[in-house]
């Protein structure tokens, strides 16, 4: 290993990119840094596997493309990690269930497909909860994740969040510079914030579905998590774009997100909801959401008062539509196509569907495929997931009325820091409502991003949300940039790994 | 509305998910707090709204009318289909016997 290695695994996507492109270091010494740093940090429990070979042999594509004299791509020499929800090809793809252990896909995901044609490798796949339910990376048949973080004066393993809690894990740790998430219900926004990094959800449609293992599929979408907003829009160009094989995929071009950041927000209007004023929500919270207005007018924009009178439905109706849509999802892991098999002795095809699936499917995956299947069975479907589905429209209309008053919102990503492991398992209640403030954007289908904003007195971070109109990533990203640019967030985890 | 230990019986039935007693127990409490905190929807007049059928406004293509347009998608992939089942023979996906 070089002797700069520490100083490449503190370097974010466009100091790689930039620095390889630039001949200060090659691509191969940046992924044989990041190898090492993966390696070391087993106690994170962040990957399922890993895969040095392919970060290897994406550098070495990279340093001869640039010894040729080629293009490097937007992407070039930067090694990432991989949320194990996306298919890539020959690599066991698992979303964190017993179910599809040994799963190895025979074709590549869209979006992970397009990051390594920008010239990304691939550092290994990330843990998460299992099939992307839960809000602490504690529902992953292969154990929990542990952030890099500890509460000040404590040693108790603490939550990363979910679920991408992997995925937050290893860039809060600087064990990857960059890596994908998804979000269903704030599941790259909610681990970011935990873990004091930048993550965006786009518009619903921006990222392919193609290849995503599914969890409910009008509230999917997959985006990037990073420690810069810069290098958040960098790598979502990367990962954005129409494609044919998602009937969802927004036949939009991606515009160049990069180059128009801009901090200047003179003329802007930010919102300020005030239903997100809740009961349960920490005062170092509230503070920081005061803050994140200041550091907005300064500047620039005025700050003005906006209502999203169905908040507090948003998140019971989402605990209908979500599992719904799981329980039709999950359908297909019967046995007999991929993953798993439980034939007990003399059973036959029904009982062999129920056996695998009691053996494949952790509790919080049963939970909410009962559920789904109890809110879409005969005498319960209109007044469970219709009634859902008419809120789910008055929450979307709630935004729109909000944007003729304002360009972005801006709110609290979550009401409290991150969490000891074990503390809020008894009630799954609970836990779900981590995600009160994450929720209502993902069902109105808007781009919404967490940037760190500060720490708490116990030296955990808080996060702040910005939610943007449908395809105005830009508009978000720049919101974030003149809060990360005032924040000056630059506390780091102590290393204990 | 809340559901008995029978009923949460037939819904896991229907899911194909195997529970046993235990399992049961401890799934009924846990489901009807649940629905008891999603009875609240019920508090929201919805009259005369439609319910959401697409989040983002889309229109849905049609792909041309061409065989094999796209391979990824498209036939002649036998192998790679069968590629992780847990039983293939003879180029089939195997399942227990099926007819007596």
């Amino acid at each position: 290993m070089p002797e700069n290695a520490n100083e490449l695994t503190n370097l974010g996507i466009k100091a790689i990119r930039d620095g390889v492109a630039g001949g200060e270091f090659t691509a191969r010494e940046v992924a044989e840094a990041f190898n090492a740093a993966v390696a070391s940090a087993s106690e994170l429990n962040a990957f399922i596997v890993t895969t040095p070979d392919h970060a290897l042999a994406a550098a070495d594509a990279t340093d001869a493309k640039r010894a040729r004299g080629e293009d490097l791509g937007k992407m070039g020499g930067v090694p990432i990690g991989m949320k194990d929800l996306f298919a890539t090809k020959g690599v066991q793809t698992t979303a964190a269930s017993h179910i599809l252990e040994g799963f190895k896909p025979q074709y590549e995901s869209t979006v992970s497909q397009k990051l390594w044609d920008a010239g990304a490798g691939m550092l290994g796949k990330l843990n998460l909860d299992q099939f992307a339910m839960g809000s602490s990376n504690e529902t992953s048949y292969f154990g929990n994740v542990n952030s890099p973080w500890k509460k000040d004066g404590t040693n108790a393993a603490m939550s990363p969040g979910g679920s991408s809690g992997g995925s937050s894990s290893a860039v809060a740790a600087r064990i990857a510079p960059a890596v994908t998430g998804t979000d269903t219900g704030g599941s790259i926004r909610q681990p970011a914030a935990f873990t004091g990094i930048c993550g965006i959800k786009p518009t619903y449609g921006r990222c392919s579905r193609w290849g995503v293992v599914a969890f409910a599929s009008s509230l999917d979408q997959a985006g990037p998590m990073a420690r810069s907003v810069e290098d958040c829009a960098i790598m979502l160009e990367a990962m954005a774009g129409f494609d044919p094989k998602d009937a969802t995929s927004l036949e939009m071009d991606v515009p160049n997100w990069e180059a128009a950041l801009d901090a200047d927000l003179t003329g802007k209007k930010i919102g300020i909801p005030r239903e997100y004023r809740m009961e349960g929500t920490d005062r170092a919270i509230l503070d920081s959401w005061e803050q994140g207005k200041a550091m907005l007018r300064d500047a620039g924009a005025e700050i003005v008062d906006v209502s999203l009178p169905h908040t507090k439905y948003a998140l019971p109706a989402y605990y209908i539509i979500a599992p719904a849509e799981a329980s039709s999802n999950l359908a297909r892991y019967d046995g007999v196509r991929y993953g798993l098999r439980d034939l007990p002795e003399g059973a036959g095809l029904q009982d062999m569907y129920a056996a695998t699936r009691a053996a494949g499917f952790g509790d919080e995956v049963k939970r909410r495929v009962l559920i789904g299947t109890y809110v879409l069975s005969a005498g319960f479907y209109d007044a469970y997931y219709t009634q859902a589905q008419k809120i789910r429209t008055l929450v979307a209309q709630d935004f729109e009325k909000a944007f003729e008053a304002c360009d972005v919102i801006l709110a609290p990503t979550t009401p409290t820091a991150s969490f000891p492991l074990g503390s809020l398992n008894d009630d799954p209640l609970t836990m779900y409502l981590n995600d009160v403030f994450a929720v209502p954007a993902s069902l109105a289908g808007l781009p919404a991003m967490s940037v760190p904003a500060t720490v708490n007195s116990d030296g955990l971070p808080l996060g702040l949300q910005i939610v943007g109109k449908p395809f105005d990533e830009q508009g978000v990203l720049n919101a974030g940039l003149a809060i990360e640019q005032r924040a000056g967030f630059d506390a780091k985890p102590e290393k204990w790994w | 509305m809340s559901v008995t230990r029978e009923e949460v019986a037939k819904i896991a039935s229907l899911a194909r998910i195997k529970m046993g007693d235990e399992e049961l127990d401890r799934m009924v409490p846990e489901l009807n707090n649940i629905l008891d905190w999603v009875e609240q929807l019920g508090e929201v007049d919805t009259s005369g709204v439609e319910p959401m059928t697409a989040v983002i406004p889309n229109k849905l293509r049609l792909r041309d009318d061409v065989v094999d347009a796209i391979p990824e998608t498209s036939g002649g992939r036998r192998e790679d289909i069968l590629a992780n089942a847990p039983a293939a023979e003879h180029g089939f996906f195997g399942v227990p016997k099926v007819i007596e």
